[in-house]
């Protein structure tokens, strides 16, 4: 709160950066930025001008969408989606267990630890597409590229985030069960596991919902599901099968979301 | 706790035998679904492919040491346009998620009946298309380029910060608001003096993080033309020149680690 030297005694707002060499240089840097990136931005105003007319013939595209024309080719990229979604978020899921118990720094040792950290820090470094290209390239066209893509990107998640609520866990309840004698399998069974699994379980349909994003996403470079047919209908300017296909992808997210929302709620 | 006899003898269990059973039976449909989808997925697959796989990575590792240093040069400008493309489409996500967060907080909607419902209905929106999709409808639309691009992520960060800011609005601690109210305040005083300092903090840190998830993304948009490092990379991979990918592929992973540190540092100096 500042003071006026003269006069009635005046309040001012306190500023949210409190050192003022600071506040104005981010503020300065801020403009400068701001200048030099429109400045050097290249944006084809003609292009764009020309593309209004079809954007407004995309807008109109959703009232109604066309979901007859196409759909066969809709359902079928839908219903592919989702079967990579499953079998990704199983594969990812199993395979991240051992590693994130690994990555555990309180239960693993210390070369085991680093090894599982490191895994986990490359799986998570690269965008699902960018490897979606290299596993299409591998493995060729098709909806198994898109598994190993997404499976690969859940081990990074999903054993991260396990790691982290094992390296949490009440150690008491853990030493308990390890002093009737429990073997390593039984300390993890009854020990550890029980401490983490309703997190888990909330994680697990969380990711369920990610991959179903992503699952829309990879097939836009060949790796299956719904991704090739929208890349398609938006080539050929097919906008009322596109709406069509954008409606779809939002109405299964938000089903998918609401009730895995509903099951976390119920499993917590 | 679950005790069974079993020849006298009293024997514990983990659980009654119902739930037990319960257990049993989730696993075996969730066995049967995975197996079906699995099979599904098997039958598009070309196993030929597949079990040639080991020796295309090999093949390909090996054409991509060493990169290609020189053509280093060259990126300076596709790296200005991703980092471009990320901030100035927070920018603008953020000057459009305001309001939509404002209009669905519980506590500051103008009407709880019909702007909130739209409000949730702009985020979920926003939130559920990939801003690789978005790019892919803004490149058929307004063309290839940078703008595209901006107006991607724009697009597709709009949902997210709003949601987070629209449910730090909603924890916002009403006793404050009460007293700027108390001192007779108009609705913009008690928003500006009241809702505005306690959710300031949360708003930065938001900012900071959705733009380096959006650094992350704006380094793919180029592969469907949205301009970025995307470009070249595409235009590398199409081509087959395997020591230009590694050195692309290089250059990203050290953007987003700077990202990274910037935004952390940044969200612990806030916070």
């Amino acid at each position: 709160m500042s003071v006026a030297a003269i006069g009635p005694r005046r309040w001012t707002k306190p500023p949210l950066i409190g050192r003022a060499w600071l506040r104005w240089t981010l503020g300065i840097g801020a403009v400068a930025y701001l200048a030099l990136a429109f400045g050097t931005t290249d944006v084809n105003w003609a292009r764009v001008w020309e593309g209004l007319p079809r954007g407004a013939r995309f807008f109109a595209a959703f009232f109604p969408p066309d979901f007859s024309s196409r759909w066969d080719d809709i359902a079928g990229g839908i219903l592919e989606s989702l079967w990579m979604t499953v079998v990704a978020t199983v594969i990812g899921i199993a395979i991240s267990i051992p590693v994130g118990i690994g990555a555990a720094k309180n239960i693993a040792p210390a070369p085991v630890y680093y090894a599982c950290r490191s895994i986990l820090a490359v799986s998570r470094s690269f965008q699902e597409i960018i490897l979606a290209i290299f596993f299409v390239k591998l493995f060729g066209f098709g909806p198994f590229a898109g598994v190993v893509t997404l499976s690969f990107a859940t081990i990074g998640f999903y054993g991260k985030l396990l790691a982290e609520d094992v390296e949490d866990i009440d150690s008491s309840q853990a030493e308990a069960v390890r002093a009737t004698g429990a073997g390593w399998l039984q300390w993890i069974n009854y020990g550890i596991q029980p401490q983490v699994m309703p997190r888990m379980i909330g994680l697990g349909l969380y990711r369920f919902d990610i991959n179903l994003r992503e699952s829309a996403v990879v097939g836009i470079v060949g790796a299956g599901g719904i991704g090739a047919t929208l890349d398609t209908a938006f080539n050929r300017y097919e906008f009322d099968s596109a709406a069509a296909i954008l409606l779809v992808i939002i109405a299964i997210v938000m089903l998918v979301e609401y009730s895995s929302g509903y099951i976390r709620r119920w499993v917590q | 706790m679950a005790v069974a006899l079993r020849h006298g003898t009293k024997v514990w269990h983990r659980r009654d035998r119902g739930p037990q059973f319960a257990i049993w039976a989730a696993w075996l449909v969730a066995a049967a679904i995975f197996v079906y989808c699995w099979q599904l997925i098997s039958d598009k697959t070309i196993w030929a492919f597949v079990t040639d796989a080991p020796q295309q990575a090999a093949d390909i590792a090996a054409r991509m040491v060493p990169p290609d240093w020189a053509f280093l040069l060259k990126l300076g400008r596709p790296l200005w346009d991703t980092l471009n493309i990320a901030t100035l489409g927070t920018v603008i996500a953020i000057i459009l998620a305001v309001p939509v967060a404002y209009c669905a907080a519980r506590n500051t909607t103008p009407s709880v009946a019909f702007v909130r419902p739209v409000a949730l209905f702009v985020i979920v929106s926003s939130r559920s298309i990939n801003a690789l999709i978005w790019a892919l409808m803004l490149v058929t639309i307004i063309g290839p380029g940078v703008l595209a691009g901006i107006l991607a992520i724009g697009l597709r960060s709009i949902g997210f910060c709003a949601k987070l800011l629209y449910e730090a609005i909603e924890e916002i601690e009403e006793s404050q608001v009460e007293a700027v109210r108390a001192t007779g305040a108009s609705g913009a005083q008690v928003t500006a003096y009241g809702v505005v300092p306690q959710v300031l903090p949360a708003f930065a840190g938001i900012t900071v993080f959705r733009w380096d998830i959006n650094i992350r993304e704006s380094t793919v948009l180029g592969l469907v033309g949205a301009g970025g490092i995307g470009l070249p990379l595409n235009a590398a991979i199409t081509t087959l020149a395997w020591t230009r990918v590694s050195l692309i592929l290089l250059i990203i992973i050290a953007t987003v680690v700077v990202s990274e540190w910037v935004s952390a540092k940044v969200r612990h100096a806030i916070i």
